[in-house]
């Protein structure tokens, strides 16, 4: 058997702000209706958190629960567990109408840690991230310059950033611009 | 810059995160009507110096459609609301009339 390997394979860069890759992440795209019980309780025994609100993200390590929209949520766990995790879901999630389908190899994720590392993401987002506006326990999607990309916050200093596989290495040479050193706005 | 806000993630989004998907409310004439209806179906389409009604997608965020009231004029929002209806909601055109008395659009007034 093959061994599996992220898409920059750890890469990482100092800057402003420290990018790096952070290797596989496990992740399940689960649509359904989200008020429902049943698909509630699937998601409390894939994470153990419960069903996130409007662009909330319950989000421990390498486990957690993202909103990403009105009937779609992005579920992570570990890569190794994501292929059981995911059969038990489908077993639970069979009697209503839901889809979940394991996504983790279409995807790559990033963590931008540092205390720049809001002015890194405002380059590159069209959101606003001031420490008002946006804080961990919020998911925002949106785009990183011109592909599609969305974040949260694992603290007030660290971002993780997920974008699709076949542009990782765009959005890793567009976060190292922004991370350049001396490139400080010092507006947020 | 145009701001809309996404009914349905909450986000006030720019232009950059959405997509434009034409005038609003178009009702389809196919199969059995006759050629002049599927014909202003396809192709008469509104363009009014004023209070347009319009389709956006939220396509760089939660890839919703919605709907958006707004003049193309001045480029002011009067506001954003639910794909899943067939007419501008009563809040929707309130905010309307509030702004530009006596405006009409299609059978909408």
């Amino acid at each position: 058997m093959s061994e599996p390997i992220s898409a920059l394979n750890h890469a990482s860069y100092d800057g402003i702000a420290k990018v790096e890759e952070c290797g596989l992440q496990g992740m399940i795209t689960l649509r359904g209706d989200l008020s429902d019980k049943v698909l509630a309780k699937a998601v409390k025994d894939a994470t153990g958190q419960k069903v996130p609100g409007q662009r909330e993200a319950f989000i421990d390590g390498d486990t957690g629960v993202c909103w990403m929209s009105t009937d779609e949520l992005l579920v992570l766990v570990p890569y190794a567990e994501v292929e059981a995790k995911l059969a038990t879901m489908n077993n639970a999630l069979s009697g209503i109408h839901a889809l979940a389908v394991n996504v983790s190899d279409a995807r790559a994720v990033f963590r931008v840690s540092g205390a720049s590392a809001r002015e890194v993401l405002g380059k590159l987002a069209p959101v606003d991230l001031s420490k008002e506006a946006f804080q961990p326990g919020q998911i925002r999607r949106s785009r990183l310059a011109q592909v599609a990309g969305a974040f949260w916050m694992d603290d007030t200093e660290t971002f993780r950033v997920v974008c699709f596989r076949s542009t990782a290495d765009y959005v890793f040479n567009l976060l190292k611009v922004a991370a350049q050193p001396g490139s400080e706005v010092g507006f947020y | 810059m145009l701001i809309l806000n996404c009914p349905y993630c909450g986000v006030d989004a720019e232009e950059s995160e959405l997509a434009a998907g034409g005038e609003a409310h178009l009702k389809r004439f196919g199969p059995g009507s006759s050629d002049e209806d599927f014909h202003d179906y396809l192709f008469m389409r509104e363009n009014p110096k004023g209070v347009h009604l319009e389709r956006w997608r939220h396509a760089n965020g939660c890839g919703k459609w919605f709907h958006a009231a707004r003049c193309t004029q001045t480029l002011e929002v009067f506001g954003t609301y639910s794909a899943q209806v067939f007419e501008p909601p009563k809040k929707i055109k309130d905010a309307i009339t509030a702004k530009r008395p006596g405006w009409t659009w299609r059978d909408f007034s």
